[in-house]
């Protein structure tokens, strides 16, 4: 189904059972612990054995010599894969560091060997057995020391409309400040593993991945073998906000193993792997600088940011949303990548966008003040319909303004101090943030198959995977509206390379694109009933209460079903509509925090998020995705940094004790409000994304009630105590 | 994880024996630190012995008024029982500022006291650590500080002591018993347990080989405001950035220990004499010779920021 005019009424606007609060269909398999994820497979019959991963002790250099003699010889050891035995592999399309293969060292952690032995305790206990002799090399691990040297990635990705120096250098009110955020990991509960087994030379493996297809082919690729020949399951999966779309070393390693100890291998990456082994959010530095007329309208607003990356990697895109959030006639972005031999940095939940909101939505905190005005009015006056690089772009819808607007009235943000720092109780000085949250809507093309039975029971197949998200159930909800059955009747499988490729999970794009998949399949589904039901016209057809109806007639659908069943299969191919329109989704956040006078430790009060972001296809999922992005900006606004160690080249607080995300009582209270909206630009399901909407301002608007609660901007993330303890007041 | 061999024992003096004369022994309590330093082979000894089940799980009156906390007491235990509740605030409220509950439900008295360092470098066996791998170096020094200690450091090592309970022992003066593998018994005084790094940061405790901890001794209640004021980033399950252990009495008088400055928990009793004279003196005698690192400078300041919360809130 081609989707490039706008969508028009369809089943999906009945709303029976898309958009009810409908509690997730796979929570009984969670709660029960009978959802397996990927480390749990176990065939009773199978020998597995266990394969744990040798990781770089240096940042960078090459690998002289590996003895892993003893290792060999050690209790229960079955094989031993070294990356200099296994020589060079291709690497895949996605990944930036290779993951596995030949003597260069390219980051900390990099995988060299993997140990297989009986258990999982011998081949822990055999991989410290593994001496490597190095040749060091010096790197450069410092952002700050490396910005001068930084260039214009391939690629380009500067822009601007009008004359930005010269509006800059003529508005009465302005800003120049600089920001800086800091390297993040994706710190997920479940980590990477995959059980890999080999039959002859085709490949099973149990994974956790968020993109079935790009991990097949990049695996496929990586092993020099072809990709028919490889199947690949994911069909839970405990987290990943973006560390698990691309290919990771578990599988590659997996693989490889199994291969050479002719058995199915589980390896699995311990925790302090996470941070060094795999992907981070790449910190960055970021120059903002606004002009306005002492009306408030924005004249001029240019952003720049610069990151890291290792050689062939790519910039964190923090400037993206500074091209389309607010109005201005002059402006400018640029972005300047710098080479780093940290672990590769990549996609973090709203890459780009959340670091980028980070800095942009203080900016316009202290322009505020700096005119005078209030944020959420400030925010109002340079609010644009139409993308303002390019005017005759418009929005496909827009409602920040509404965003804005019903989250003051609902907070109360009017009782916020105007003034910094005047508001006490007790020990606490209290203050309100308020920012904007803005993330673009991206469409990727997603297929799925459906299956009806003579019981009446709708399958749907899709490699879509669900990362705790909902898409079970939002996919269930879809087929069910789409065949009038009730969701009981709907039994959905995922994340099976055996099912047609979807659009995996990532970007905020997964919800809306998979479900606009199921919906093409529904569609063709129904015409196949239809026909084989004998309804001459189509077009009066409803699908409801299990039966199939057109005036008069009436048929049970099952009964299309006969006895081999009907299939349909089907895939949603996404035209022009993204460029001719901008589609993007927004919302307001306000947080209120307390700073205690003495410490300057920062805790939350409260905190609201209104969204405005097309459909909402499923209010209890959509919120605790927005709750979880919410909880996910407080850490980056208080605590979550992954150190560098600037000699040694690597991310020095590689575990949960020292990379600190917030706890329970770190988040008190949270609400979350969706405007009722659709947009029939996004797709036939007139949906978007939301998941990642719900962090972006987050942090900022953290940022915002601290300044307003103490009078100290702090604009260096994340803000720990330290940066705020030498300004706070004189207690007795 | 090394493979190792494991052994209960019936009695103090057996376990005491066992440790001593088998090479490479080490007791475990509750496993919640010395499980996981195995598991990551920082610890790596090939015999334990299991001091679980010797009847070291019971708080006593003793004759002096005080109580005999046996050394696998659990700290949820011992955050609960009603007269520590009653007499002993001041160590209720460093225990459950501590962990998690169910990591409480596991810790011990002794092995809370003899838990090791969360220095991140003593954490990653690929880094220099001179506690971990004695002459090694110090990646501290140079590297990730920020929670690391300000006073009673040395060149070699900075790293600080992470206890919450031990902050409120220091603060009462708690003594520790223990057992010889010769099974002749001694008292220490809590602030003679800990060792200052000095050139030896791998040796953090005056303990012998094979020697058992078989009970902390408080003596009879202090009285006072007791108040435990943990500063951390986030609200929960977090060590402690700086930590102040008060006892302060209605005159003024009073006791100050400080966590997560020191390779021990900090008192300075000729600081106490100070508390007339306001927080600040008070820190300025505590933290003489600090030499902290560009990364926990920021501690000064907050020690005596925090203990200046405290004698306000113990004013009430
Ligand atoms: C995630 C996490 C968070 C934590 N947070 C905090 C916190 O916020 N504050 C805090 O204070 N602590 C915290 N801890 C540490 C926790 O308090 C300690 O792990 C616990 O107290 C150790 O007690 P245990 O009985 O389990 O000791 P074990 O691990 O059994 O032993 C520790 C050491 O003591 C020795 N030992 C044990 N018993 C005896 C004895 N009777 N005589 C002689 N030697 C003995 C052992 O040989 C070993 O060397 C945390 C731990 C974890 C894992
Ligand atoms: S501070 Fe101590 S524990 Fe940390 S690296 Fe230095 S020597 Fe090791």
């Amino acid at each position: 189904m081609r989707f490039d005019t706008p969508a028009a009424t369809n089943p999906i606007d009945q709303g029976k059972v898309i958009g009810k609060p409908i509690p997730r269909i796979d929570g009984p398999l969670k709660t029960t612990g009978k959802a397996i994820y990927a480390y749990e497979w176990h065939d009773p019959n199978t020998r597995y054995a266990y394969g744990y991963i040798v990781g770089s002790a240096i940042a960078k250099g090459r690998i002289r010599s590996m003895d892993v003699a003893a290792a060999r010889t050690a209790p229960g050891v079955i094989a031993v894969v070294t990356s200099d035995g296994v020589g060079e592999l291709k690497k895949g399309k996605y990944n930036t560091a290779k993951l596995f293969g030949g003597t260069e060292i390219q980051h900390y952690h990099q995988a060299i060997a993997v140990v297989v032995a009986e258990t999982f305790e011998e081949a822990r206990a055999a991989a410290a057995l593994v001496k490597v002799d190095y040749a060091e090399e010096k790197g450069a691990f410092d952002l700050t020391a490396a910005k001068d040297s930084a260039i214009e990635p391939e690629g380009g990705g500067d822009s601007g409309a009008g004359d930005f120096d010269a509006a800059f250098e003529a508005a009465p009110v302005k800003l120049d400040q600089v920001y800086t955020t800091p390297d993040q990991s994706h710190a997920m509960m479940e980590p990477h593993a995959s059980i890999a087994a080999w039959n002859g030379d085709d490949l099973t493996v149990w994974t956790s991945s968020q993109m079935i297809d790009w991990w097949r082919t990049d695996l496929a690729t990586t092993l020099g073998i072809d990709k028919d020949k490889v199947h690949l399951m994911s069909p839970f999966i405990g987290g990943g906000f973006g560390v698990k779309l691309f290919l990771r070393a578990d599988a590659v390693l997996a693989a490889l193993a199994a291969r050479e100890a002719k058995r199915p291998v589980k390896v699995a990456l311990p925790r302090p792997f996470l941070m060094n082994n795999t992907t981070h959010r790449p910190a960055t530095i970021q120059r903002i600088r606004i002009g306005a007329g002492r009306d408030g309208k924005i004249t001029a607003i240019a952003h720049e940011s610069w990151s890291g990356d290792l050689p062939g990697g790519g910039p964190e895109v923090a400037v993206q949303q500074t091209r389309l959030l607010y109005a201005g006639a002059n402006r400018m972005t640029a972005m300047r990548l710098a080479t780093l031999d940290l672990p590769e940095g990549n996609a973090m939940r709203a890459p780009g966008e959340a670091p980028g909101m980070m800095a942009l939505e203080i900016a316009i905190d202290e322009m505020a003040e700096r005119l005078g005005l209030d944020p959420v009015e400030f925010r109002i006056i340079n609010d644009t319909q139409v993308d303002p690089e390019n005017p005759e772009r418009p929005f496909s819808h827009r409602n920040l303004v509404g965003c804005l607007r019903t989250g003051a009235e609902r907070f109360g943000w009017q009782e916020r101090s105007k003034q910094p720092g005047a508001r006490r109780e007790g020990n606490w000085l209290i203050g309100m943030g308020v920012a904007a949250a803005f993330r673009n809507n991206l469409v990727l093309n997603s297929g799925a198959r459906v299956r009806l039975d003579r019981e009446g029971v709708v399958t749907v197949e899709t490699d879509m995977t669900d990362i705790g998200t909902g898409s079970y159930t939002i996919i269930a909800q879809t087929a069910a509206e789409m065949l009038g059955v009730p969701i009981e009747k709907v039994a959905v499988s995922l994340g099976d390379s055996r099912f047609p490729v979807s659009s995996g999970s990532g970007g905020q794009f997964g919800g809306n694109c998979s479900t606009a998949g199921v919906y093409a399949a529904c569609a063709k589904l129904r015409e196949a009933v239809a026909q084989k039901l004998g309804f001459n016209r189509t077009d009066d057809l409803v699908f409801a209460d299990g039966e199939v109806r057109s005036g008069d007639r009436r048929m049970p659908l099952a009964q299309a079903a006969g006895d081999e069943g009907l299939v349909a299969e089907d895939l949603i191919e996404f035209g022009d509509l993204t460029k001719t329109h901008q589609q993007s989704t927004f919302g307001a956040h306000f947080v209120e925090v307390a700073v205690d006078v003495a410490t300057g430790e920062t805790r939350i009060r409260r905190m609201l998020a209104v969204c405005a972001a097309g459909r909402i296809l499923n209010p209890i999922t959509a919120r605790s995705q927005v709750i979880g992005a919410m909880t996910m900006g407080v850490g980056g606004a208080l605590t979550e940094e992954l150190v560098v160690d600037k000699k040694r080249g690597f991310f020095v607080n590689h575990d949960l004790a020292a990379y600190e995300v917030p706890v329970h009582a770190d988040i008190p209270h949270q609400e979350v409000v969706f405007l009722d909206e659709t947009d029939p630009m996004s797709s036939p399901m007139k949906a978007k994304g939301i998941a990642e909407l719900g962090i972006c301002g987050v942090a900022a608007a953290v940022a915002n009630a601290i300044y307003n609660a103490t009078g100290i901007r702090v604009r260096e993330y994340p803000i720990t105590l330290d940066k705020l303890i030498e300004e706070l007041p004189e207690i007795s | 994880m090394r493979a190792f061999s494991y052994e209960r024992v019936s009695s103090i003096e057996a376990a005491a024996r066992a440790a001593a004369t088998t090479d490479g022994a080490k007791f475990i309590a509750g496993g919640t630190n010395l499980l996981d330093l195995m598991k990551l082979e920082i610890e790596t000894p090939t015999h334990l012995v299991d001091v679980n089940g010797l009847g070291l799980d019971s708080i006593e009156a003793t004759p002096e008024g005080g109580l005999r906390i046996g050394a696998l007491v659990r700290n949820t235990d011992l955050a609960a029982d009603e007269r520590v509740r009653r007499d002993y605030a001041l160590l209720s409220r460093a225990l459950l500022a501590g962990a998690s509950g169910q990591l409480r439900n596991r810790a011990t008295t002794a092995g809370n006291l003899l838990q090791r360092t969360r220095c991140p470098y003593f954490y990653d066996t690929n880094q220099p650590c001179n506690k971990r791998q004695p002459g090694s170096g110090c990646s501290a020094l140079a590297g990730f500080s920020r929670q690391l200690a300000v006073v009673g450091v040395s060149d070699a090592c900075i790293a600080s002591h992470p206890s919450d309970m031990a902050v409120a022992m220091r603060a009462l003066d708690a003594v520790v018993e223990t057992v010889r593998a010769d099974g002749t018994k001694r008292s220490i005084p809590i602030a003679d347990l800990h060792r200052l790094p000095g050139d030896t940061p791998h040796v953090e405790h005056v303990l012998e080989r094979g020697e058992l901890i078989t009970a902390v001794v408080l003596p009879k209640p202090a009285g006072g405001e007791q108040i435990y004021r943990k500063v951390r980033d986030r609200a929960s399950y977090a060590f402690a950035l700086v930590s102040v252990g008060a006892v302060v009495h209605p005159d003024g008088t009073g006791r100050v220990a400080v966590g997560g400055i020191a390779p021990k928990p900090w008192r300075d009793e000729a600081a106490e004499k100070e508390l007339a004279n306001g927080a600040k003196a008070v820190a300025a005698k505590l933290l003489a010779g600090a030499r902290p690192t560009e990364q926990n400078a920021f501690k000064l300041t907050l020690v005596e920021r925090a203990l200046s919360a405290v004698l306000v809130e113990a004013k009430g």
